[in-house]
């Protein structure tokens, strides 16, 4: 899930500048420390925290932090060794990748949202093809195999689909932008559930793999009679066609900021073992989305270091930091999960086992 | 045994007169010829332990997937991260034959440019043409991949396929969707990266032939073709098979421009045009997101597998010169 391009790509955006962290839930100034921070992980959050912290090191002058973008795989297990303060992956942990952390107790706070565009290259087709649940399972598991196949023609009787055959693209890489595509198809379909299944990299029945989302939307563009999925803030800002999905509740929803997020209102009381949000009910929901999220061991054993990052963390999941992440095209988090989020960090105790993150 | 120590320690250096003799015992005085053997040997080890450091380490990663799999992960066609099923097939025959299409057309291009560069070009063009074939070299190989995915997998699709696939009429290596992407592409991308290697070795190994040799053969009445194939090529062959093994060293290999144009898929391909996956492709897409310490542990020993598959394909690749270079010197006896 790289979006790193796309940084630039919207030099206007840079000049939002947010407001400067005032926040009255801080216990102790760390700024003495100067501190340095360090995460890692999912690349997915890249672009957001490399501009996030960017800005909060201006407004917040005197703390630095250093993310490594060396994949969510890679961000659990230097966390895991406690080599970095935070990591960060696109599926939280597992009970038995928590076993294996040697800090302590783990929490995992919801950091990012995002929704997935079908993106297609259909010649004269512009964007808002219609697609059920099971005619997209049925694309990506290769039983509806030609564009005029009678399933796609029933829901879209006014467009002029090609006989050519389907090319499926999907993700090359392990990514969570795969994770939350199949764990979608396998919420909707049964077949795909028995088949390829749920998972950051799957046994593909067929069609051909790009890496990173430029690769996979490289290779749309250059395929006509294509089909695949992309990370929506990379749907948007490269103006591709893209699908309307029929979500849980009847309706054909485009991929936006407002429906993923509408999507991810349903549930506020996701958890770290129920984190799925795809598929929820409402009818401006977009079926096909999910968090990313930051990892924290509860117990800090630096007092400064701990409420610098706790700090920070607050900062990135509400107002401030969420402004950025719009402005970079991820979906802010909805209030429910904002204040999942600050919840979760309120549990994080400094070694005299006092919260470093005060409330009201 | 002090002048031996000198004269081994820098063999090239013209022996120096006496002062300079004089000057350089006093700077290096005597380092008897068993220390001078212990650092050699101290700096030979280093190399020796990285290398079975290496090897070691991936075994005992990869050590849970084949113990689990046996003799089955390298027979296995299906590569399932989901269901922890992993047989790396597919990607040993991706492997090859990607290297296969690489090397078949690099063999005679490389060696038809080498031999042009020596024995058939304009003198003032030699230089400059040689440059830029050891600059191509220098390119990057991410370079590589994105020039055949932007710029050569279009006209794969639209006239290299559609040519082949007329030829054959959609049938055998050449069938299926013309996709641009997948072996084909990867096999020719390769085809480009390993020329330089392959000319600029061959054309050092072709141009050091000796020069009575060649001539010799001239003044005996024998054609430019005759001396071709009776003289340059049996005396070259030893650095020439140098050639072909580094070339091919760096195909099997090749990771990044691979993975940009092969379609990355792990079903094994029945077509040329056929998405398909080399071990290194694979390993290099799904290492970074790999949380499942069994699917780690199956990468690496994809990495276990290449290295097998390297040191085999290059022991044929001896052998094979081996007893060609017999049959040749047996025919040479003959005439």
């Amino acid at each position: 899930m790289s979006t790193a391009l796309l940084a630039f790509a919207s030099p206007s955006l840079a000049a939002k500048k947010p407001k400067a962290p005032v926040d009255p839930y801080v216990k102790a100034d760390a700024h003495a420390s100067g501190g340095a921070l360090t995460g890692a992980g999912s690349t997915f959050d890249q672009p957001l925290f490399t501009k996030a912290f960017f800005e909060y090191n201006k407004a917040d002058s005197g703390v630095t932090i250093n993310y490594a973008s060396i994949g969510s795989g890679g961000g659990i297990a230097q966390f895991q060794a406690t080599t970095v303060n935070f990591g960060a992956s696109d599926v939280p942990m597992s009970p038995a990748d928590i076993s294996l952390a040697k800090g302590g107790q783990v929490l995992q706070v919801p950091i990012a949202l995002g929704g997935e565009a079908i993106s297609y290259n259909l010649p004269g087709v512009k964007t808002g093809l219609k697609l059920t649940p099971s005619v997209l399972a049925d694309i990506f598991l290769g039983t509806v195999k030609t564009w005029n196949n009678s399933k796609i023609k029933k829901l879209n009787p006014k467009v002029k689909l090609p006989s050519n055959p389907i090319t499926t693209v999907h993700r090359a890489d392990g990514s969570g932008t795969t994770y939350i595509f199949t764990n979608y198809l396998s919420t909707v379909s049964p077949a795909w559930t028995a088949g390829p299944g749920t998972g950051k990299s799957v046994s593909w029945p067929g069609g051909v793999a790009g890496q990173g989302n430029e690769g996979v939307a490289g290779l749309i563009s250059q395929t006509p009679y294509s089909i695949g999925y992309v990370e929506l803030a990379y749907a948007l800002q490269n103006k591709f066609t893209y699908a309307t999905i029929q979500n849980a509740a009847g309706d054909y929803v485009l991929p936006s900021k407002a429906s993923v997020a509408a999507d991810a209102a349903q549930k506020p009381n996701v958890t770290t073992v129920d984190f799925s949000i795809v598929d929820q009910p409402g009818a401006a929901s977009y079926p096909i989305s999910g968090y990313s999220w930051a990892l924290i061991y509860q117990l800090q054993k630096n007092q400064a270091t701990g409420t610098e990052l706790v700090k920070v963390l607050d900062w990135l999941s509400h107002a401030p930091g969420q402004a950025i992440a719009s402005s970079l095209d991820y979906v802010p988090l909805p209030a429910n999960i904002q204040a999942l989020a600050r919840s979760t960090l309120l549990q994080v105790t400094g070694p005299d086992g006092t919260t470093v993150l005060l409330t009201k | 045994m002090a002048d031996n120590a000198v004269l081994e320690k820098d063999p090239l250096q013209q022996p120096p007169g006496v002062e300079g003799t004089m000057e350089r015992r006093i700077r290096f005085p005597m380092v008897p010829d068993g220390l001078y053997r212990a650092i050699l040997a101290t700096v030979a080890g280093v190399f020796c332990l990285v290398m079975v450091a290496l090897v070691v380490t991936l075994v005992i990663k990869a050590r849970p997937a084949f113990a689990h799999f046996g003799f089955g992960f390298l027979t296995g066609t299906t590569w399932d991260p989901v269901h922890a099923k992993y047989g790396a097939l597919p990607f040993i025959i991706g492997t090859l034959e990607t290297t296969a299409i690489a090397m078949v057309l690099a063999i005679p291009v490389g060696l038809g440019t080498a031999l042009f560069l020596v024995h058939a070009v304009h003198p003032r063009l030699r230089a400059p043409l040689s440059t830029a074939v050891e600059l191509l070299a220098a390119v990057p190989s991410v370079v590589y991949g994105l020039w055949a995915l932007l710029v050569v997998a279009p006209w794969a699709r639209t006239i290299i396929e559609p040519a082949l696939a007329s030829i054959t009429g959609s049938k055998g290596p050449f069938s299926g969707p013309q996709l641009g992407i997948g072996l084909l592409l990867a096999g020719l991308v390769l085809f480009v990266m390993v020329l330089p290697t392959m000319v600029a070795i061959s054309r050092d190994v072709i141009a050091s032939v000796p020069g009575e040799e060649v001539e010799g053969a001239y003044a005996l009445g024998a054609t430019r073709w005759q001396v071709l194939w009776r003289v340059v090529l049996p005396s070259a062959r030893v650095g020439l098979l140098g050639a072909v093994t580094l070339s091919m060293g760096r195909a099997l290999g090749e990771t990044i421009a691979v993975t940009m144009v092969i379609g990355n898929s792990t079903a094994i391909a029945h077509s040329l045009f056929a998405p398909a996956a080399t071990l290194s492709s694979v390993i290099a897409n799904q290492f970074t997101e790999a949380t499942e310490p069994f699917h780690l542990s199956s990468l690496i020993a994809l990495g276990v597998v290449l290295l097998a598959v390297s040191v085999v394909v290059n022991a044929a690749a001896r052998l094979l010169v081996h007893s060609v270079g017999r049959q040749s010197s047996a025919s040479v006896a003959l005439v």
